[in-house]
């Protein structure tokens, strides 16, 4: 790491790249020339479609990867991300609840909904944490995926019973393709959390570092939980809501930050952030190129690719694996 | 000053403190010795606020830990526990600098830079500074988590077992340095199952048994045969050299002559 | 915390084995009992006869899957040395579906039509154990990796797995949503009878090789630099214990389709049920367990309740909560 400002500028960049491709690439063609000159519809789907769609794919990716870190920190485990911890799941019974009681709501209202399960759900999750001995790392992930699975369970069954089998998949089966102007506004909500973990970026690493230092530190323990919880909680409900969740990327984005970075948020966050957005927009891109005219869902791309990437790091560098 | 005043434990119905009062001097090391299970980590814990009090009171110069808040102890007071599981992947800078945040709150100013690096020369961690945590050795972590203490810039530092995983030379040289510290007005709070370490280099001896104070006194009045005795429950033969007690606790005393 | 099974080889006191004896007699009635209830509830009279032929063949292959999935997690665990990871949870059902898939792709699918399903389940499941057994080589002989690493890497593959199977069922054809959605979850209520013959006879076959080696794998779950110090053919035992995996899944995939928490559930129930047991009565009792849910769970579901389709939801939402309580109640003591 002889420059990290280079290497971020670096990054920044080819995100940028991406991002013009992404906004190039679709399913009917577009004249730069014609957007410059203001000509005919492509202006009009560069509007309405296009940026809405990188800008969402961009936000999705910053702050789930923002979120996976932060939950980390929080329960001190690599293994926790929303996917993993019932968050997800409860987020995406909150959906479906919101959907069968409340067909009419507005779509805040039904991600409001959301949220507060999520809170409940991953709560729940932190409460049976406590009572789990704290040199079995590994109960957690164990605990966290089978709560996970409890409520996805419910969920399917409600889901089965009231006829709405169609919106089960919506905590595995990310989609931008469904992405137009008025469909993804909320998404900047997640983008302002995801500003408000890296503001207390600090507080977290703390927290990382286990009760007992953030208490000598005199870190307010409680508080600094409640925000990261809320934080995780209700990015990853707005992720549900809009465009259904990645499972994972905030399992490997972090990960992958944490190898190479170490964990201290204050430096680890910019680069969670750029990778997430970045591996997201690559899945897009590859998404909608591969299978043309049809498209791939970007969660099964990201499942492949990010899988991959992940298990290529972990298991091709064995000199630098965890110990 | 911190002053200890009835003060009770209990965890899970087994009494582990019962009616502690004890005043720990500003300044110098202080060393609480005592068999396993005399309470001694537990009252570490309490002091520090890490274990909410069951009953009575501890200050520190005049701030109750219960009451004062928590951010303002941690300017006042720091502790480093006995099992260090920091999971989190930080290099050493990282970690020595986290002991600032009390201070800082985010925002480092030159001067915490400052005694960030003092603290890492101090324990010998320089040449380290930019490696990650797990990638040390046992005594590189335990030197690496003793500094952060030391950054925190308290006036009062408790150690649980500062010498876990320190060779000979390291464990001299920490000692030393908390001495040096202690000169110029530190007070430290350590616990050492070496009590030879005590012996040489604590002001004041605390010696606990069965979650009570047992003794208090000089290593001279502390580390004697029939205190030794008395506390561990073992016979322990302790000669003197060079001015100080120097307890033989490896070796069985030779049969006794003559009675 | 020094537990007894940091002693493998102290002789297990008596009263336990009386204990042990007690409670898998009580878990074999159970099973009758279930076994009873799925045959005769709700059984109109004078249709005796169709109708117990029918369930037994329904019956069959539901001991079958219920065998096959608690002696693949099982098994799994005893080679890989821990008790979170599942085949499911690695996606191993979702490989086998991956292999049918890829199979159609690569004869064609008209050709497929004409193989004979019997043949066709064959060639998938020798495939499957082909895939698992190559699998293991490269993930579990490199070195002896760190049990994160492990658990790490085997959500991963979980991940991983699943998805591309969803991905070449998609890149064959775009519009197959239904079959990706289809199979979600598990159908108890229409085990695929005509495999069932193939299926008996292929899990017939590991009986024998499971008895045979119960022992060898009482010392693999001590760890390969044990095993190895304790003179096991550790490459040899493992490559058997993954190719028994991978049939496992297969069959139990093939039948009713993926069940995901299932396996952890029984197994984990029997590990409580007998605690510190060899692998040979754990496997007894957790096959027992897994009869007495799906069996019992689907008498109850389709002729009490009668409901139809989503059992082995309910099963993942109870056996989940169950598992939940146990783990909990068993750390605070």
């Amino acid at each position: 790491m002889k420059s990290p400002a280079l290497h971020m500028l670096l990054a920044l960049t080819s995100l940028v790249i991406m991002a013009a491709l992404s906004l190039m690439i679709g399913a009917s063609d577009m004249n730069l020339g014609a957007v410059i000159r203001g000509e005919g519809d492509d202006t009009l789907i560069l509007l309405a479609s296009r940026i809405p769609r990188t800008l969402a794919i961009i936000l999705t990716g910053v702050s789930m990867a923002i979120s996976g870190l932060i939950f980390q920190m929080l329960t001190r485990n690599k293994f926790v991300e929303p996917a993993t911890a019932g968050t997800a799941e409860s987020a995406g019974l909150g959906l479906l609840i919101a959907i069968a009681f409340f067909p009419a709501a507005p779509l805040l209202a039904k991600m409001s909904i959301a949220a507060l399960c999520a809170i409940a759900g991953t709560l729940l999750f932190l409460r049976i944490l406590d009572r789990l001995p704290p040199h079995e790392p590994l109960l957690v992930p164990l605990v966290g995926l089978m709560l996970g699975g409890v409520i996805g369970a419910v969920a399917t069954f409600f889901a089965y019973q009231a006829d709405l089998l169609q919106y089960l998949g919506i905590w595995t089966t990310g989609e931008f393709s469904g992405v137009l102007r008025g469909r993804y506004e909320l998404l900047w909500i997640t983008g302002i959390l995801a500003l408000i973990g890296y503001l207390y970026a600090d507080q977290f690493s703390i927290m990382g570092m286990g009760r007992d230092v953030s208490i000598t530190l005199g870190l307010d323990h409680r508080t600094v939980m409640w925000i990261g919880l809320i934080i995780v909680s209700v990015t990853t409900a707005v992720v549900v809501v809009t465009v259904g969740a990645i499972p994972f990327l905030g399992l490997i984005v972090p990960n992958i930050v944490s190898r190479i970075m170490g964990d201290n948020l204050r430096a680890a966050v910019p680069w969670a952030a750029s990778l997430g957005a970045g591996a997201l927009l690559l899945c897009d891109i590859i998404g909608r190129v591969i299978r043309q005219p049809y498209e791939i869902p970007i969660g099964t791309i990201f499942g492949v690719v990010g899988a991959a990437v992940f298990l290529y790091l972990l298991l091709g560098r064995q000199s630098h694996a965890v110990r | 000053m911190i002053e200890i005043s009835n003060v009770s434990h209990n965890i899970d119905g087994a009494p582990i403190l019962s009616d502690v009062s004890l005043t720990i001097p500003r300044g110098g090391i202080t060393a609480l010795i005592g068999p396993n299970g005399a309470g001694k980590s537990t009252l570490l814990s309490l002091i520090a606020r890490l274990v909410r009090l069951q009953s009575g009171v501890i200050t520190v110069d005049g701030a109750d830990v219960t009451t004062t808040p928590t951010d303002t102890l941690a300017r006042k007071l720091s502790i480093l526990r006995q099992d260090n599981s920091v999971a989190a992947r930080l290099t050493v800078a990282d970690l020595v600098g986290f002991g600032r945040y009390p201070h800082h709150k985010g925002r480092p100013a030159p001067e915490d830079h400052a005694l960030v690096d003092h603290a890492l020369e101090m324990m010998g961690l320089t040449q380290l500074r930019d490696r990650f945590l797990d990638e040390l050795s046992g005594g590189q972590r335990q030197r690496a988590y003793v500094a952060m203490v030391l950054a925190q810039d308290t006036d009062y530092v408790l150690l649980d077992e500062p010498l876990n995983n320190l060779d000979m030379k390291h464990a001299r040289e920490m000692m030393e340095r908390l001495k040096a510290a202690a000169s110029q007005g530190k007070s430290f709070v350590i616990v050492v199952h070496d009590i030879n370490f005590a012996a040489a280099y604590a002001d004041l001896i605390v010696a606990l048994k069965d979650g009570r104070v047992h003794s208090l006194g000089t290593p001279a009045e502390i580390v004697t045969r029939p205190k030794l005795g008395e506390v561990f429950d073992l016979d322990i033969v302790v000669e003197t050299v060079g001015g100080h007690p120097l307890a033989l606790h490896q070796i069985a005393p030779p049969p006794q002559t003559g009675t | 915390m020094p537990s007894d099974s940091a002693l493998p080889h102290t002789t297990v006191p008596k009263p336990r084995l009386s204990q042990q004896t007690k409670r898998l007699t009580l878990l074999a009635l159970l099973a009758v009992f279930a076994v009873g209830l799925f045959l005769t509830l709700g059984v109109p009279s004078g249709a005796w006869e169709f109708a117990l032929s029918f369930r037994a063949g329904k019956l069959a292959g539901l001991i079958l899957v219920a065998f096959a999935i608690a002696a693949s997690t099982q098994l799994f665990h005893a080679a890989t040395r821990n008790q979170i990871l599942t085949p499911a949870i690695m996606g191993f059902d979702a490989l086998y579906m991956m292999i049918q898939t890829l199979l159609v792709f690569g004869l064609g699918s008209m050709a497929m039509l004409d193989i004979d399903p019997m043949t066709k389940f064959a060639a998938e499941t020798f495939v499957m154990m082909a895939f698992s057994t190559g699998l293991f080589l490269w993930l579990f002989t490199a070195k002896s990796r760190d049990l994160h690493l492990l658990v790490l890497v085997g959500i991963i593959f979980g991940t991983l797995f699943r998805s591309l199977s969803n991905f070449i069922a998609r890149m064959i054809d775009p519009n197959e949503f239904v079959v990706v959605q289809g199979a979600m979850f598990a159908r108890f209520n229409s085990v695929n009878i005509d495999l069932l013959w193939v299926a008996i006879a292929l899990t017939a076959l590991t009986l024998p090789v499971l008895w045979h080696m119960r022992h060898q794998f009482d010392v693999l779950a001590l760890g390969r630099e044990t095993a190895i110090g304790l003179g096991l053919h550790y490459r040899r035992v493992m490559l058997s214990a993954f190719a028994i995996i991978g049939l496992l899944v297969s069959v139990s995939t093939a039948l009713v389709g993926p069940v995901t928490f299932f396996g952890l559930l029984v197994v984990h129930l029997a590990y409580r049920l007998l605690p510190g047991a060899r692998f040979a009565p754990t496997l007894l009792a957790s096959s027992l367990v897994a009869i007495v849910t799906l069996v019992g769970g689907q008498a109850i579901y389709e002729h009490v309740l009668g409901l139809q389709g989503t059992l082995s939801v309910v099963i993942d939402a109870l056996g989940g909560i169950t598992f939940l309580y146990l783990l909990l109640k068993g750390v605070r003591r």
